[in-house]
């Protein structure tokens, strides 16, 4: 599971010797995040964005336990239990409920970056495949839980997002409609969905975690990969996690909990919607539906299918808005290049920064109103983020000669940009 | 066992050859409660997310029309999806009957969606058939869209008198409810 030279755990005290004997936790933490783990001595801070995911997620969970001892889950009660008892009545209830709400935000953002980084340094490569799609997974699991968390408050945007995400399942053919009844327990969003949100929101993040030990056991055997993408060579490639990245980390950990407090003390609501203060009303639409930023993106592509080809245009845009996530599954083998780190592919580092743009104007769209403009935009950039993964990344994988490598992660280190920034990297060559 | 040639009693005797009865009595008798448990576990894990009795007795709605003038319409509620009653003007009437119905996205007629006779009753849910959101047009002063029925801001659908679908990404006309006029101005809905 780790390299040979990894340093060995030895107990010194009676009771941990005890311990490690009965039941060795201490030795499985010391071999995971301790100094058993050697890791690439090049790492740069965009590594620390896996650790900052797992924070975001315990943060999560800790305010979501306690924000569940006072919420009701009843379309009667949920809005007052979260917008009268929780924010005004219990004590500092307005702090655990604001750092739920932007700690979800905080978490799509530091995983967002977590994914592109892999995306740049070609971590989902072989042999980290594994690694990746459990990735994906997780991903797909976070998408679920944040957008049965949103319905919970039971605002206007909680309940016209529920009745819009639902939808996408009656685009199936023939039992679509079928399975949305089934889905919420009634025609229209009411207790029945609320309260199975409510269940569901509340376990997920306990598979997610479940999925993150995998994650870290499948990234744990071929060890982490570094900004040069060049394999660990011999025992001079690394260093142990603890002290040397627990304290990158930590640092990692103080600036994220520095822009996460600002984010709840100052802009607790700048990043939520206010329709969401109104009470849901089924009888009334509100004028513009959008779901929270982190689902921009996908949003924009569900919404650029307008016109029915051989499928109706409903079925196109919900199988393109899935497809472009379940794509990621692929990518291990649609990038076939044996080479990982951008730094060292001249197409491909373009192509990335392409895509980036592509993502951000998407999002742009999706959080726009749906007009003419924003449409063909978001057809433009969808039809783009598919030719990227199913056309340009093979083909650049073929035709792209990469710049040398080093041979091996301490020569890039001793020549001054094995940890660097990508693009001061990128200049070096 | 297989050179063995006395079988102890209760044991399949590897050289009697196949079929074994009383292997193929072991696995019939494992694998048909394993089966029929597991289906009889199943079943109820996954209805008890269908619609309970209490969601599906809401399920019938009385409609007075006498209050509603030509040009009018109500929001109501039907099993707590929005339902539109409009009693449309001889004008609306005849703009729907114009439409050549092998134009239409979901062809039908106006006569089609409406009762005998009452062809001015147009009875619809409020639900886009796009994604769910309610459509506009139902009140005086909404916007009603180029076709002069409902008009959806979500994503722009966009239905004519008929409440059928003209333009936009919504695949269906707005469904018509089962219903029947209980009395000239009343009707019911379910």
């Amino acid at each position: 599971m780790s390299f040979p030279w990894a340093k060995q755990y030895q107990p010194k005290a009676p009771l941990m010797r005890w311990m490690d004997e009965k039941l060795p936790v201490p030795r499985l933490v010391y071999n995971a995040i301790g100094a058993g783990y050697p890791v690439p001595r090049n790492l740069n801070y965009w590594w620390n964005f896996g650790v900052l995911a797992g924070a975001a997620l315990m943060v999560q969970i800790v305010t979501g336990i306690v924000l569940a001892m006072h919420f009701h889950s009843s379309a009667a009660s949920a809005f007052d239990s979260v917008n009268g008892t929780i924010m005004r009545d219990v004590n500092a209830g307005w702090f655990l409920r604001y750092a739920h709400a932007n700690g979800a935000s905080m978490f799509f953002i530091v995983v967002y970056t977590h994914i592109f980084r892999g995306l740049y340094y070609g971590s989902y490569k072989a042999p980290r495949e594994m690694v990746w799609l459990l990735g994906v997974v997780i991903f797909l699991l976070m998408m679920a839980t944040a957008f049965m968390g949103y319905v919970l408050p039971w605002g206007q945007m909680s309940f016209w997002g529920a009745q819009v995400i639902t939808g996408f399942f009656s685009a199936i053919p023939v039992v679509g409609e079928t399975i949305r009844v089934w889905l919420l327990g009634g025609y229209a969003p009411d207790d029945a969905a609320l309260n199975r949100f409510f269940s569901l929101h509340y376990l997920l993040p306990f598979v997610i975690a479940g999925v993150i030990i995998l994650h870290i056991w499948a990234l744990h055997i071929p060890g982490s990969n570094n900004p040069t993408g060049v394999d660990v060579k011999g025992e001079q490639d690394t260093v142990p996690f603890h002290p040397y990245y627990t304290a990158k980390d930590g640092f990692g950990l103080l600036v994220f909990l520095a822009l996460f407090s600002v984010l709840i003390f100052y802009f607790p609501d700048y990043l939520g919607h206010p329709d969401n203060y109104i009470p849901a009303n089924p009888l009334a639409t509100p004028a513009h539906i959008v779901p929270e930023w982190y689902f921009w993106p996908f949003y924009a592509i569900l919404r650029a299918f307008t016109s029915d080809f051989i499928l109706p245009a409903k079925l196109w845009g919900v199988l393109a808005m899935f497809g472009s996530i379940l794509l990621l599954f692929f990518l291990p083998w649609l990038d076939s290049s044996p080479v990982r780190s951008n730094n060292y592919r001249p197409k491909a580092r373009i192509a990335f920064w392409v895509l980036v743009v592509d993502v951000l104007v998407l999002g742009y769209c999706g959080g726009s109103p749906a007009t003419n403009t924003y449409i063909v935009l978001s057809q433009i950039c969808a039809a783009y983020y598919f030719l990227h993964f199913l056309v340009i990344l093979p083909m650049i994988a073929r035709s792209e000669r990469p710049t040398p490598l080093p041979n091996s992660i301490t020569e890039a280190v001793l020549a001054g940009h094995g940890g660097t920034s990508p693009s001061e990297t990128a200049l070096a060559h | 066992m297989a050179t063995d040639t006395v079988s102890t009693p209760g044991e399949s005797p590897d050289h009697v050859g196949d079929p074994r009865r009383r292997d193929f009595l072991n696995i019939a008798a494992v694998a048909f409660p394993a089966v029929g448990g597991g289906i009889a576990v199943l079943v109820p894990l996954v209805n008890q997310m269908s619609p309970s009795a209490d969601v599906l007795a809401q399920s019938t709605t009385e409609v007075d029309l006498s209050k509603i003038a030509p040009g009018q319409g109500v929001i109501t509620t039907f099993r707590k999806q929005p339902l539109f009653v409009r009693n449309l003007t001889p004008k609306e009437v005849a703009e729907a009957d114009a439409v050549p119905v092998s134009s239409l996205r979901d062809p039908e007629t106006l006569e089609q969606r409406t009762k005998e006779g009452k062809k001015n009753w147009l009875i619809t849910l409020g639900v886009c058939t796009h994604l769910g959101c309610i459509p506009l047009g139902i009140n005086e002063g909404d916007n009603r869209g180029k076709f002069g029925g409902y008009f959806c801001p979500c994503h722009g659908s966009q239905y004519d008198t008929a409440a059928r679908i003209r333009l936009g990404p919504a695949p269906k006309n707005l469904a018509v409810p089962d219903y029947k006029f209980t009395s000239p101005t009343t009707v019911l809905v379910g």
